[in-house]
């Protein structure tokens, strides 16, 4: 057995030492990123590498990791060696940079828009026809409405979707937030299932036929119809929506102890250039470049949309409503009777 | 630790030492990480944490929902191992072995296969969609879940003392007149208690702890069908450190005392097997 | 759930005692049903689906390079955790079964612990432990030593989950075997070593393979602990329990059904394995559990 131990010991350090040693590309990058941006980025990340190398003749591999925006940000706390974040929401960046200091807290001004180079809102993905006519916020809470939405605590497009209807409140209730509370506890009590993270929503939905309608990004909605079930499905745009900026960071510390600075900073300036703006708008984000906007024009109809920054911004939303013991708990609790 | 009990077989020394060794190393160091942290919350905080009413909703979906699937079990597991045990059908041997299934099948794929199959529009949730019957996506999905995964501890523990059972006692009950109803309640029942309350115990400790197959098919609202171990990693995605430390604190108490009763009920089965 | 109980199977129903004819068709058919309602069904469910496209696009979707990355990684895995507990099964139960101790009974609780832990706390508390903002976690990256979300976290996890399986195979059936072989090996002069490999592992070694390979079973299929700890890297740390849930998160079912298909063909194995065995040695197994 003590040959056993020793071959075991001997696999664990060979291993070990694997997972430190480099892969075969000259460089790599991890792009921690959130759930629906696989598609995206896997485009990107394909286009950036030929950039690269052509341009410095160093071939580059960039490994991605998905998941729910809250869960990545916390492997991120973890350890997870993340190169560069593209997340959900700008507070679990924030809670990054606060928690590990491993970028530091004004790293929103580095890159333009606040480092948001695609924007997106929250439309309805309802049942081909509408058969439940669907056109607007106020008709999520009519009795008998089913509502699919994701867990705002830990996903970042619930998050979305819950400041959109709480925005969609405040401004129809001019701004009388116990009748915008009101509003919202009667929307999730028409919510039968609360995903962790927003495929999972799309799933339910989509998949196992639960509900009426989705609260959807506006690029998982397109997505979900192009991918799961043309004329199954019909985009609703309500009559005001959330501006959802996702946005993205090099995580310094990180960078500069792998030598990867320059790879990341301009692999996120990718995201801005010409090209990279027409693969984001291919992929249903809003591109921030006019030019390629005009082009597009036609797949992102008008809204009308407000900033999170109208509502007090993240910190201060995330206090009120997402804290234990905050609005969103004390809703639940009110949909629990 | 000593052996109370001198004994000629050598080994006892490095074998001890080894099972410490590796125990503490895998085990109880990473466990009494969990321990400091949640004492280093301090009391009033960590009843604060571990005993919020969406976490106490929580314990209870999970404690209540862990409780009735192990007693559905041990129905049906009870049956099961009769089937399997005293009669002769066609294909007994395969379903023999399939018993075993949620043993070997990794939770998240049985999970899916779960969701599937119930939800509204899969096999079996069309059928019971218009009796007005939900099963994926509220507590009874997550009971169907536990049932799954529960289900191979109550049959693999009933088996063996149905199979050893002695035919005598029941000749001499039949000789004696007694009906197939009354020898099941008065000879076969008593003899299998002690294991099927060990079956029972076993599926509940594993149907408390379990994520995977219960996550996808439960609707994970929260107070309604938010099972305990999703707040734990729900916690942890809003870095809620100390909440899912409480949390988990918790649910290892209550599985380590479950684990107590377990062996206690075990040490108690054999020796009323010993004693038949 | 230790073989040797099961090779009984068939040796004592006597026709005497009995159900009349349709309580035991009404029996059977109940028990037939609950195995197909609740084991046999998810079953179907999961080859159904994976091959609803086919059997061409079936294997595509397996030699996907983050398909093959994933199994290859699960592999890896599984031929490191599983004979680390495999060694410390035996030394375990050798040690539990063949001596008397004080809090033996603590002992055997503690190494089932991990049995009934929740798999989202044994990734927690590595978490805790190895995270950056865990015990080590500073100096581990001081030292540029990865262990969460890199392969050794992925098997510690593993090791933790599977930790008990074969010591709960093995002590059973080594205290149901008794002492005297050992001892009358003690009296001609064996060693210590030569007892293990000569008298004990003979007696031992179906249970053993029993728990090996539900302990393999087990190790590539974990799912909660794994995914606290694995980071979720495509192609580099994805268990293929992990890459399932990727392709299922991705509207890709169809290949998540695939990978996941692979994972039940391991389910089956492992089951006809077992069969097989009850079924090949049945005497000699049933010899050793007379002894």
């Amino acid at each position: 057995m003590r040959i056993k131990n020793t071959i075991s010991l001997f696999a664990w350090i060979a291993l070990s030492g694997l997972a430190v040693s480099p892969a075969r590309a000259d460089t790599t990058l991890l792009n921690v990123s959130y759930d629906p941006t696989r598609e995206l980025y896997q485009e990107v990340n394909q286009a950036f590498a030929k950039e690269w190398k052509a341009k410095t003749g160093e071939s580059l591999k960039i490994n991605q990791s998905h998941g729910g925006s809250g869960a990545q940000a916390r492997s991120v706390i973890d350890g997870l060696e993340a190169d560069v974040v593209t997340l959900g929401l700008s507070y679990d960046i924030d809670a990054i940079a606060e928690k590990t200091g491993l970028l530091s807290s004004d790293w929103a001004n580095r890159l333009p828009y606040n480092s948001t180079p695609y924007t997106s809102d929250v439309v309805f993905l309802v049942r081909k026809g509408n058969p439940k006519h669907l056109k607007d916020w106020d008709d999520l809470t009519k009795p008998g409405v089913e509502v699919i939405t994701s867990n705002p605590k830990t996903s970042a497009g619930g998050r979305w979707a819950y400041v959109g209807a709480w925005g969609y409140a405040l401004h129809h209730y001019n701004n009388d937030e116990a009748k915008a509370k009101e509003y919202l506890a009667a929307l999730f009590k028409n919510v039968p299932v609360l995903d962790s993270g927003a495929r999972g929503s799309t799933t339910t939905f989509v998949q196992r036929g639960i509900g009426d309608v989705l609260l959807a990004w506006e690029n998982e909605a397109i997505l979900a119809e192009a991918q799961l079930g043309k004329n199954q499905f019909d985009i609703v745009i309500p009559s005001i929506s959330v501006l959802a900026e996702p946005p993205v960071a090099v995580v310094d510390k990180v960078v500069d102890k792998r030598g990867t600075r320059a790879v990341s900073e301009a692999y996120l300036k990718f995201l801005y250039s010409p090209e990279g703006q027409e693969i984001v708008a291919r992929n249903h984000y809003r591109p921030r470049d006019p030019d390629v906007a005009k082009r597009h024009a036609k797949d992102f109809p008008e809204v009308q949309l407000f900033s999170v920054q109208s509502l007090g911004g993240w910190q201060a939303l995330h206090k009120a409503h997402f804290q234990d013991g905050g609005i969103f708990d004390s809703i639940t609790g009110v949909a629990k009777k | 630790m000593t052996a109370t009990k001198s004994s000629v077989i050598p080994g006892f020394g490095p074998t001890l030492g080894y099972t410490l060794f590796y125990l503490g190393l895998i085990v109880l160091i990473p466990l009494a990480a969990l321990f400091f942290r949640a004492a280093g919350m301090g009391w009033e905080q960590f009843v604060q944490a571990a005993f919020a009413p969406r976490v106490l909703a929580a314990y209870r979906l999970s404690f209540g929902g862990a409780l009735l699937a192990a007693m559905i079990n041990v129905v049906a597991g009870l049956l099961v191992a009769w089937v399997l045990v005293r009669y002769d059908f066609p294909g007994r041997k395969f379903f023999d072995a399939i018993v075993d299934l949620p043993f070997a099948l990794p939770t998240a794929v049985a999970g899916i296969a779960l969701t599937a199959i119930y939800a509204p529009n899969g096999w079996v949730g069309q059928f019971l969609k218009p009796l007005g019957i939900k099963v994926a996506f509220t507590p009874l999905g997550v009971v169907v879940a536990m049932v799954f995964i529960g289900l191979p501890f109550v049959v693999r523990t009933v088996q063996p003392v149905l199979q050893d059972l002695e035919v005598e006692h029941e000749e001499v009950a039949v000789s004696l007149g007694a009906g197939r109803w009354q020898i099941f309640r008065m000879i076969i029942l008593p003899a299998v208690f002690p294991a099927l309350v060990t079956g029972f115990a076993l599926a509940f400790a594993r149907a408390l702890g379990e994520y995977g197959s219960v996550i996808f098919i439960a609707g994970n609202m929260p107070g309604v069908s938010e099972i305990a171990p999703l707040l734990i990693v729900t916690k942890l995605e809003q870095y809620d450190y100390a909440g899912a430390t409480a949390i988990a604190v918790v649910m290892l108490v209550a599985s380590f005392i479950l684990l107590l009763v377990i062996n206690t009920l075990q040490k108690w089965h054999s020796n009323r097997l010993g004693a038949v | 759930m230790a073989i040797a109980v099961e090779i009984s199977a068939a040796r004592r129903r006597s026709r005497a005692v009995s159900e009349t004819l349709w309580v035991k068709g009404l029996l059977t058919a109940l028990g037939v049903a609950i195995l197909g309602l609740f084991l046999l069904l998810p079953l179907a469910t999961v080859f159904g689906e994976a091959f609803s496209k086919g059997a061409d696009a079936y294997f595509a979707a397996l030699v996907d390079d983050d398909a093959l990355a994933a199994i290859r990684l699960t592999l890896l895995v599984a031929v490191i955790a599983v004979p680390l507990n495999v060694v410390f099964g035996a030394v375990a139960s050798w040690c539990i079964a063949k001596f008397d101790f004080r809090a033996k009974s603590l002992l055997i609780t503690l190494i089932d612990i991990p049995f009934s832990v929740s798999p989202v706390i044994s990734g927690l508390i590595y978490v805790l432990l190895f995270g950056l903002q865990g015990w080590f976690g500073p100096w581990l990256r001081d030292h540029d030593i990865k262990l969460i979300f890199a392969v050794p976290g992925i098997v510690l996890a593993t090791v933790f989950v599977t930790f008990p399986f074969v010591a709960r195979e093995l002590i059973p059936l080594m205290e149901s075997q008794g002492t005297e072989e050992e001892e009358a090996a003690v009296v001609l002069g064996a060693s210590g070593w030569r007892i293990f490999w000569t008298v004990t592992v003979p007696n031992i070694k179906w249970g053993l393979l029993y728990g090996v390979l539900l302990c393999n079973a087990r190790a590539m299929g974990e799912f909660g602990a794994v995914s606290v700890v694995s980071g979720h890297v495509r192609g580099v740390t994805n268990t293929m329990p992990l890459h399932v849930e990727i392709l299922y998160n991705e509207y890709n079912y169809m290949a998540a059904f695939a990978v996941a298909s692979l994972l039940a063909l391991l389910a089956l194995v492992t089951l006809a394995a077992k069969a097989l065995l009850v079924w090949r040695f049945s005497r000699e197994i049933a010899a050793d559990a007379r002894q």
